[in-house]
């Protein structure tokens, strides 16, 4: 067990209350920055994971070194690894908004025509006894 | 020689796919570099089951770094028997793919397919082979970034939308991954699965529930268990049926398999697992119930995929290994089963140029498919249905046989879901048949005279061999996954074979 920095917790905290918070909005940008405040966070929680700082690892060993000064530097490559990753599938996630943008002119995240159309029938049921599939009022072909 | 056959089926589909990236000008060559590479890791695969059948568990260290610091790949019989038949999935889909392709022009086929498709593929193969908790997050990414640009390739309005839900869950599901690694790091001080089996013994009881339970919410959101399925039937049936078809067969059993090893190997359980049984009555229940709603094609089958991922998180529920050797079976079906049937689908909306079931019933659509189609619909659905002789009755028996020697009420609510889930499966099944070749619709064409229709009827045609094989080898299969079940419930073979292994990497 390591002990726990109070303002990294904080951080790490912050950083994720921030991004759920965001990620549960209406519009495509804030969800894209809800996604980078929350990779941020779980790459500071990946770091503090390491335990306490230390030395630098590997670097400047001479022969007689005090393994248990360094830094682990193993959370440190996972951290580094999970930036890289985190970098390029928000680049992808930042086309995919502007795609969406210039398809339909707005931000905002919409609803599946298929579900609701589900969700019209089974209403419609309700005061209807003989259920039918609506055909016309259907505006795509999935 | 036995390191290289577990290295292999990663390494070569990256390396095809920067050499389909340079050979990107011509169509034909690329298509031979995801052929070829494709093949090559079948071969290697066949026979790295085989080795591993015989010899047991083979472990490579990467760049000869001891375990638990090092990366290893370990091929164990559960792994490699995945392997095998993920790969064998994937040559066909692609098959059907340029067929397809072939005989229209149509969406979905164009220049970054191909190399996004081989890393989806190495990305899957490296899941299956990862022994390490971290490399198994990277194999998810490589796997799900290939998807998001296979799954939004030449997209209009209504695949974006749909795209944009799939990408945003499964990043969010990614971001819970990486906290949960970060926790499990802190807690035990390493992520390597054999090491961390041994470490989380000691961890207090509290704190690794916490953590089992993070890791089955991340993996239960991959593999679309109920509450966590939504985004599932939304985004999947947008895509071209290829891709749906690789997407359900692969993608959700790598979420299984992930949650399978987690849980068998890192946190054992003795008895019924409650959280897990409660979670597979609801998947199969939900899944089938919604799929009987649906009017479009696709988002039935997508519903039912959902609902018999349930039929798999049954037998990680009894947590024993008649159970784990239920789940095995069931999972080797279901690639095929669902792969086969996404296929066939694909083929009856081309026919019928409609995707709605009523539209189809009322005889609104173009026309019928040809019966050899619908004898392969007919297969592939009474499988998913568990009619005997097929494979899906094999696996849906051997799970039910796991509960009725585990007894207890977990057990029996579970056979129970798991009876009224086949039977209503058949329900579901015969609607998509009243549709697909309803009397209103046109006479089929006959098979010569349309292009492409050789690849894409032999690829489907070896997904339903390769079903009936499964279920004509159910002895042996059946044997032999209970085997890898005895390996994934008594893990002390993992663990030494990773942690004191004699055979050092390259």
């Amino acid at each position: 067990m390591t002990s726990l920095d109070v303002t990294m917790a904080l951080v790490v905290g912050g950083l994720f209350a921030a991004g759920v918070h965001l990620l549960l909005q209406r519009s495509l940008m804030r969800i894209v920055l809800g996604i980078i405040l929350l990779g941020h966070g779980a790459n500071l929680l990946l770091l503090e994971a390491g335990g306490p700082l230390g030395e630098p690892p590997i670097t400047g060993g001479g022969p007689e070194v005090d393994v248990e000064a360094y830094s682990d530097p193993l959370p440190q490559a996972m951290a580094l690894t999970a930036i890289v990753i985190t970098f390029g599938v928000t680049t992808f996630l930042l086309a995919l908004s502007h795609r969406s943008w210039r398809l339909t002119g707005h931000d905002e995240v919409q609803n599946d025509p298929e579900d609701r159309r589900i969700g019209d029938v089974a209403e419609r049921a309700d005061d209807d006894p003989t259920p039918h599939l609506p055909s016309d009022d259907r505006g795509d072909a999935g | 020689m036995t390191l290289a056959l577990v290295a292999l089926p990663v390494l070569v589909p990256l390396f095809a796919a920067g050499l389909s990236l340079i050979v990107s000008a011509s169509t034909d060559r690329q298509r031979t570099v995801t052929l070829t590479a494709l093949a090559l890791v079948l071969a290697d695969a066949i026979a790295l089951l085989v080795v591993v059948e015989r010899d047991g568990t083979i472990v490579v260290r990467a760049g000869d770094w001891a375990p638990p610091i090092g990366i290893v790949l370990v091929a164990d019989l559960l792994a490699a028997m995945l392997l095998a038949l993920a790969v064998l999935v994937a040559l066909a889909v692609l098959l059907f793919a340029v067929g397809q392709d072939n005989a229209d022009r149509g969406p979905g086929i164009t220049v970054p397919y191909h190399p996004s498709y081989l890393v989806l593929v190495a990305g899957i193969t490296l899941a299956f082979l990862a022994g390490d908790l971290f490399n198994l997050f990277v194999a998810f990414e490589m796997l799900l970034s290939a998807s998001y640009v296979l799954i939004t390739l030449d997209a209009g309005p209504d695949r974006v939308r749909a795209g944009m839900t799939y990408v945003i869950t499964s990043l969010t599901s990614s971001l819970l991954f990486l906290t949960a690694l970060g926790l499990v790091y802190s807690a035990a001080g390493t992520v390597n699965l054999a090491d961390l089996a041994v470490q989380a013994e000691r961890l207090p009881p509290g704190l690794r529930t916490a953590l089992s339970l993070m890791l089955l919410v991340v993996f239960g959101i991959k593999a679309a268990v109920v509450p966590l399925h939504f985004w599932l039937p939304d985004s999947y049936p947008t895509a071209p049926a290829p891709i749906t078809a690789v997407f359900a067969a692969l993608l959700t059993k790598v979420g299984v398999y992930a949650m399978v090893r987690t849980e068998s190997l890192v946190f054992p359980r003795d008895g019924a697992w409650w959280v897990a049984a409660v979670l597979a009555v609801a998947t199969m229940l939900v899944g089938i119930l919604g799929a009987i709603a649906q009017d479009d094609i696709n988002r039935l089958l997508s519903f039912t995929l959902v609902s018999h991922v349930g039929f798999m998180i049954f037998g990680l529920a009894l947590s024993d290994i008649a159970g784990l050797t239920g789940t095995i079976l069931y999972i080797l079906h279901h690639i095929t089963a669902q792969a086969t049937l996404f296929l066939v689908a694909g083929l009856i909306v081309n026919a019928a140029g409609t995707a709605e079931l009523s539209r189809m019933e009322r005889g609104e659509g173009a026309r019928r498919v040809h019966g050899v189609t619908g004898l392969l619909f007919l297969v592939g659905g009474l499988s998913m249905a568990g009619v005997p002789p097929f494979s899906g009755f094999i696996a849906k028996f051997a799970l039910l046989r796991a509960a009725a020697a585990h007894g207890g009420v977990a057990a029996w609510l579970l056979a129970a879901a798991a009876l009224v889930t086949s039977v209503l499966t058949l329900y579901a099944m015969v609607r998509v048949w009243r549709g697909a070749f309803s009397p209103g619709l046109g006479e089929p064409l006959p098979l010569r005279r349309r292009p492409g229709v050789l690849l894409t009827m032999s690829a489907a045609v070896a997904m339903t061999l390769t079903g009936l094989g499964l279920a004509a080898a159910a002895g042996p299969l059946a044997s032999m996954g209970e085997r890898a079940a005895t390996e994934l419930v008594r893990p002390g073979g993992y663990r030494d074979a990773v942690l004191v292994g004699e055979r050092e990497g390259p």
